[in-house]
């Protein structure tokens, strides 16, 4: 359906799509993956002709969209990070200019629009300014557009940033009730999105593809090795010289969590160290409040390709969480020196 | 195209823009009808046209500001770019809707002259003459603000760019009479105009030694034609200058003319200016 071939894009200096091949395929849902910056929306942007690539080709349906734009984006519906809504309009109005640059009969038109409202759900908006309408009506008017003219593959761009989580629920559902009738490729940078709702997924960083498959495959690369995590209230030191005495360790980490000491441990191939991980704890007399073993993720996967640059969010984006964390640690600490 | 213009012209007039732009040359063509044909006697209704060409230069940049600079700022021109639509397609549908704007009050100020025929005889051929004269001056006025509109980020950005050109465009051929008429003097101003547009090549393209090597060929040709032929050079510059003096074409309309050398002038700089337009889109889609 769309060949991506040897695609790059410079700004300047800088690469942001560095030599990119890959082919999308019919009635399957796409999820790009990565890091911010990795280069998802400029691929976007290139592959729906909203931008030119300075090397390589992409071909919708056998059209070059750089030597035949019409022909080629006549099979796309592009839903960009951005709606591009014009405020001043109204959805009907904005989805009737849409339908009429799509090239759409009258009737046609009316048709087209009354399923796409009804499928995004925007009817009971339509009489309503776009600019007054909230974020979440937004996205669905911007998807109703990229509906318009049933193309057989719809490309949304972050389709969920910025969102409360029941809209972004609502919005995963109407995604997937799309998957059925369309090919369907859309970005993000939170794993459990992707997850959720594609069946194949490609991850990108820093403008290369490092993986391609599906959620459960690039799990499995990973697999068979299980690391250990302990959590303990002695300090680094104690932990350390405890460590010291059981065999069967490839390597350890100490991390601060909490004002507690975090170990992950990863055993040496084929050992099971749980037992005498304990033993060793009991007989130093420093109580282990957690040991559990750490089973890849699709988010290990993810930061092992993606080289741990750009953390993904496991769950809807909360900076606000992210910025807490310094600021209790230290209140916590004073509390665990208290304690003894 | 049509979807565009439609979609245009209904923004016009579902905003204030349409009916402030309608408003505002009405307002004084009404004025000057008053003093010039009323007040005044005079039964040339063309007079009344050249007193308010000068309007153009507020009128203009209203109109054109928002054109294309504003889908930039609100990035609903990625939707004209992901679109199956041509970028001369969206560039002339917005252009066509500027000029049925500029068409309404044309249209109506076209009553004026046979409501004054009422009350004498009033010369209608060269009346309707500079009318259309009148129109073809705001067409080609709007596609070089449509220009400015496309080359900007913002509305603000235009409308200013477009008021100096504007300005410059009208004191064109005033200012072309106080320039020097010795050859030294044309050869220094082209070499000035020159480096100029070396500079805008090298910011739109960052490119330094095509640039400079543009500009070496520009002045090196400019300074061996004029060892060659200095008597050519006396005076070049001001006859450029009133060359490009858009509203000086208005005149021989005014002087009840139909001047087809001023229309095919008008006609070619409004295909020029929607053509650079054109590629102004199109280039930001490449280097953006």
């Amino acid at each position: 359906m769309i060949e991506v071939r040897h695609l790059s894009k410079r700004y300047g200096t800088h690469l942001a799509v560095d030599d990119l091949s890959f082919s999308i395929d019919r009635g399957v849902v796409y999820g790009f993956l990565g890091p911010n910056g990795a280069g998802k929306s400029t691929t976007m942007n290139i592959m729906t002709g909203c931008l030119g690539a300075t090397e390589g080709e992409v071909l919708i349906d056998g059209h070059n969209v750089a030597e035949e734009p019409l022909e080629a984006k006549k099979h796309i519906g592009y839903l960009p990070e951005l709606p591009p809504l014009y405020g001043e309009m109204t959805p009907e109005e904005y989805l009737r200019f849409v339908a009429q640059a799509k090239g759409l009969r009258r009737e046609e038109s009316a048709r087209q629009i009354e399923t796409a409202m009804e499928k995004t759900r925007i009817a009971d908006v339509k009489k309503r300014l776009i600019r007054n309408l909230s974020k979440g009506y937004r996205q669905r008017v911007g998807i109703a557009q990229a509906l318009l003219g049933n193309p057989e593959v719809i490309i949304l761009d972050e389709p969920t940033v910025g969102l409360d989580p029941a809209q972004i629920i609502e919005i995963r559902e109407l995604i997937r009730e799309l998957g059925k009738e369309h090919t369907l490729v859309l970005s993000s940078h939170i794993l459990s999105e992707v997850q959720a709702v594609c069946d194949s997924i490609l991850i990108l960083s820093k403008g290369r593809l490092v993986a391609c498959d599906t959620a459960e495959n690039l799990t499995k690369l990973l697999k068979g090795r299980e690391d250990l995590r302990l959590l303990t209230r002695a300090e680094e030191p104690a932990a350390r010289a405890v460590l010291e005495k059981v065999d069967g360790m490839e390597s350890v980490a100490f991390a601060k969590e909490d004002g507690l000491t975090a170990v992950d441990v990863t055993p040496a191939e084929g050992q099971d160290i749980r037992e005498a991980l304990f033993n060793a704890f009991a007989a130093a007399r420093l109580p282990l409040l957690e040991l559990r073993t750490e089973k890849t993720s699709l988010e290990d996967v993810f930061l092992e390709l993606t080289g741990g640059e750009g953390q993904p969010e496991i769950a809807s984006p909360s900076p606000a969480k992210e910025n807490e964390e310094p600021a209790e640690a230290p209140k916590q600490e004073e509390k665990a020196g208290e304690e003894p | 195209m049509i979807a565009v213009f439609r979609r245009e012209l209904n923004g016009y007039f579902k905003s204030m823009m349409g009916y402030l732009f309608s408003a505002f040359v009405l307002i004084f063509a009404g004025i000057y009808t008053m003093v010039y044909n009323l007040s005044g006697y005079t039964a040339h209704f063309e007079q009344v046209l050249s007193a308010i060409s000068f309007l153009y230069l507020i009128a203009v940049p209203i109109l054109t500001m928002r054109s294309v600079a504003e889908e930039k700022k609100q990035k609903t021109d990625q939707l004209l770019y992901s679109l199956p639509i041509s970028l001369s397609g969206v560039v002339v549908g917005k252009y066509l809707a500027m000029l049925a704007v500029l068409l309404v009050p044309t249209a109506i100020m076209g009553l004026y002259p046979l409501i004054l025929s009422q009350f004498g005889t009033v010369p209608l051929q060269t009346a309707y003459g500079a009318l259309t004269g009148f129109f073809l001056l705001g067409a080609c006025l709007l596609s070089i603000g449509l220009f400015v509109s496309s080359v900007t980020e913002n509305q603000v950005a235009a409308a200013v760019i477009t008021l100096v050109v504007m300005l410059v465009l009208y004191f064109m051929s005033g200012l072309a009479s106080y320039v020097s008429t010795a050859a030294s003097a044309s050869l220094t101003a082209l070499i000035i105009v020159a480096a100029v547009l070396c500079l805008v090549l090298y910011l739109l393209t960052k490119n330094a030694p095509v640039s400079i090597a543009v500009l070496a060929v520009l002045a090196g040709g400019l300074y061996l034609w004029y060892s060659q032929d200095t008597s050519a050079f006396s005076g070049l510059f001001s006859d450029i200058m009133n060359q490009l003096s858009v509203f000086d074409r208005f005149d021989s309309f005014v002087e009840g003319v139909f001047d087809l050398t001023a229309v095919v002038y008008d006609l070619s700089v409004t295909g020029v200016f929607l053509f650079l337009s054109v590629q102004a889109l199109e280039k930001r889609r490449w280097s953006e």
